[in-house]
């Protein structure tokens, strides 16, 4: 985001930095942390259930289960609810520690790749599985 | 409190145990193959100890995570309130994993 010179704008500091916070875009991210949270709350007790009816089960079982709609749409929701939340945790951590702002950078970019594939994969299994191809 | 910095580290536990996840998720659709490989790990004593530990992140942070909606709100904020989220999400992070695994040693008979 590109800031322009404080000492060439008319607007105050306070009015520069209000609504927006340390990170420069607002409190998005808190919010959704706090969002994917909750439906990670809400979508715990399915998803033990869903990982409780696999046990034991061989391959063709264990696709059966989660090829079935209800199975399917609480697992993806739990995939994209924890996928998504465990990005913006990974962030945190990453603009704690990481001070130099090209290794930030780096570090920032890679959580949202490895997010993002551990998205996609397991949801184009889920998708599989359920199209039964 | 050392709880914060376990909040953070099972996260971080959590983060890497999701590629556990996904290889189970495409193991499945991808076939018996693939499957037993996976049925193979996680019944080793290694994998064994990596799901437990899974299990034991995941709740631990469930509790530990409820704990900061309570804060969120607006609660809980006296010292005795605190030591009392913080020992209820350790305590109960870990009869939470320890159950489950009962409950799946009955149901799935060990496998």
């Amino acid at each position: 985001m590109s800031t322009p010179d404080p000492s060439k704008s008319m607007r105050t500091p306070l009015g520069r930095v209000r609504n927006l916070g340390a990170s420069h875009s607002g409190t998005s991210d808190f919010w959704r942390q706090r969002m994917t949270a909750v439906a990670m709350v809400l979508l715990m007790v399915p998803a033990i259930v869903i990982v409780m009816m696999l046990l034991g089960r061989n391959q063709a079982g264990a696709a059966q289960v989660l090829g079935s709609a209800p199975i399917a749409i609480i697992m993806l929701l739990f995939i994209v609810a924890s996928t998504w939340h465990m990005k913006i945790g990974m962030q945190v951590v990453i603009e704690d520690y990481v001070h130099s702002e090209m290794v930030k950078l780096a570090c920032v970019m890679a959580n949202n790749f490895f997010c993002i594939a551990v998205a996609l994969a397991s949801i184009y299994a889920i998708l599989k599985l359920s199209s039964g191809v | 409190m050392a709880l914060s910095i376990i909040h953070r580290a099972t996260g971080m536990a959590l983060y890497v145990g999701t590629l556990l996840l996904a290889w189970w998720l495409i193991a499945a659709a991808t076939g018996p193959t693939a499957y037993a490989n996976v049925q193979a790990f996680t019944s080793s004593f290694i994998g064994r100890l990596i799901v437990f530990g899974y299990t034991w992140a995941l709740m631990h942070h469930l509790l530990s995570g409820i704990r900061h909606f309570v804060w969120d709100l607006g609660y809980g904020f006296k010292a005795n309130e605190r030591e009392a989220l913080t020992w209820g999400a350790a305590i109960g992070g870990i009869s939470l994993t320890v159950l489950l695994w009962i409950i799946a040693y009955v149901i799935g008979g060990g496998r």
